[in-house]
């Protein structure tokens, strides 16, 4: 692969198990056989780099449908960096989330929590040349979900990054600090190493904070680096 | 200052579909896209059987060539400004998908032994922790025989990977159904 180095093996214990019980739509999903590791290829090394034309407006999902949505703005930035702290630069990163109410704008989310006629709860950016990304949006609120006897998701906004190669795609969500849902939560909660979790809560951060406007929240996104040299399997 | 450190993957969950599934990222090929059109439907079915139907898959495949658009496909083969090797697919309410495409060219393996033409799939769902990560393969290819993440498959699993022609179809028309679990359970790749 003329010195193209490969991406680094993920650590045990970041990623959640797939089969992990105390989340009950594993059981019937996760599938039961060990994935069967492959050396890393030209398949894997290189990957999809979507850049459609993103609406700088997209990055702000307070305003939707010609009207302030509710609640509580916040601002949620940071950087896509890799492990070994370089910026990621033009990759694109997808948002979506609940409300303020803690209601999902889609059909199959029968929460009786009301719609909010200015929040779409979607939202598209492409990263900075050195990786960084900002969002305005609305602090989602919680919500039941049937996992289990009163279960309550934490307040989370979903999160979607390409990366540089197929090996990087990463799909997660960001947390809020002090919630007292997330002890209770078995997706949170699916990640073994107790750090790893930690790094999927935002940090509040006072410098990233609008006076008068919205409170910042720090969230980097960490994706995989390339290993020293170039890996004969 | 300590270098960072991974962020772990949490589901999908069932509400990404406004924000990911976009009929744009259906679209993978263009009239002046070079090669073969293909035409790949299936299923996604959990462990029980039951249909999939709040599922993402995500394609990555090279052009007809042989060769991935990416800075990092140094293949001096020709890149066709008509194909970029990437579509998304949300499965409907019957956990069905249909994937429009050329046929991959073959591109480099691992070493230096050329990989059977294949594409690379990304597969999202609620109660998947993290994505899945398979592959199609095609049959009757004589580079099968000889393609690394094939053979590093238990010889009595591999069917799972290759498509098959699809009787009610027309020429170049593809099943290729993913069981989640189960009986069938496709194999998935740690890449
Ligand atoms: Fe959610």
């Amino acid at each position: 692969m003329e010195g193209d180095a490969r991406y680094r093996r993920e650590p045990i214990g970041t990623h959640p198990r797939l089969d992990s019980p105390a989340y009950a739509s594993t059981a019937k999903r996760a599938p039961r056989h060990a994935p069967v590791r492959i050396g890393q290829s030209l398949s894997e090394i290189t990957g999809p780099r979507p850049c459609e034309s993103v609406a700088p407006g997209e990055a702000d999902l307070t305003r939707w449908d010609g009207g302030a949505a509710m609640g509580e703005r916040i601002i949620v930035a940071g950087c896509v960096l890799d492990e070994d702290g370089r910026g990621v630069p033009r990759t694109l990163i997808e948002i979506w989330q609940a409300n303020a109410a803690g209601r999902y704008r889609h059909d199959n989310d029968r929460h009786d929590a009301p719609l909010d006629p200015h929040f779409s709860g979607v939202g598209r950016i492409m990263s900075e040349a050195n990786g960084a990304y900002r969002f305005m949006t609305i602090k989602p609120g919680a919500y039941p979900w049937g996992n289990h006897h009163n279960a309550w998701r934490p307040q989370h906004i979903h999160l979607s990054v390409f990366g540089p190669a197929f090996a990087t795609r990463l799909i997660t969500q960001m947390y809020f600090p002090g919630d007292p849902l997330l002890a209770l939560d078995p997706i949170f909660n699916s990640v073994p190493d107790a750090a790893a979790r930690d790094r999927l809560v935002a940090a509040f951060d006072i410098e990233l904070t609008e006076p008068g406007r919205a409170l910042g929240y720090r969230f980097d996104i960490v994706l995989r680096g390339r290993a020293a040299t170039p890996a004969v399997n | 200052m300590a270098p960072p450190r991974l962020t772990p993957v949490q589901t999908v969950g069932p509400f990404f579909g406004p924000a990911l599934v976009r009929r744009e990222l259906e679209q993978m090929v263009v009239a002046e896209t070079r090669g073969t059109r293909i035409t790949i439907t299936g299923q996604i079915c959990d462990g029980d059987g039951a249909d999939v139907p709040d599922a993402m898959i995500e394609v990555w495949q090279a052009n007809a060539e042989g060769r991935y658009d990416h800075p990092e496909d140094h293949q001096e083969k020709l890149l066709d400004p008509n194909f970029h090797g990437f579509g998304r697919f949300g499965t409907d309410a019957n956990g069905r998908f249909r994937i429009v495409t050329i046929e991959p060219g073959a591109a480099p393996g691992p070493r230096t032994t050329l990989q059977a033409p294949h594409l690379n799939l990304s597969i999202f769902a609620r109660g998947l922790l993290n994505r899945v990560v398979t592959r199609i393969y095609f049959p009757g290819v004589p580079l099968n025989e000889t393609d690394e993440a094939l053979n590093a498959v238990p010889a009595d699993r591999r069917a799972t990977l290759i498509a098959t022609r699809d009787p009610a179809g027309a020429l170049d028309s593809y099943r290729f159904d993913i069981f989640l679990q189960g009986a069938r359970e496709t194999v998935f790749f740690d890449i």
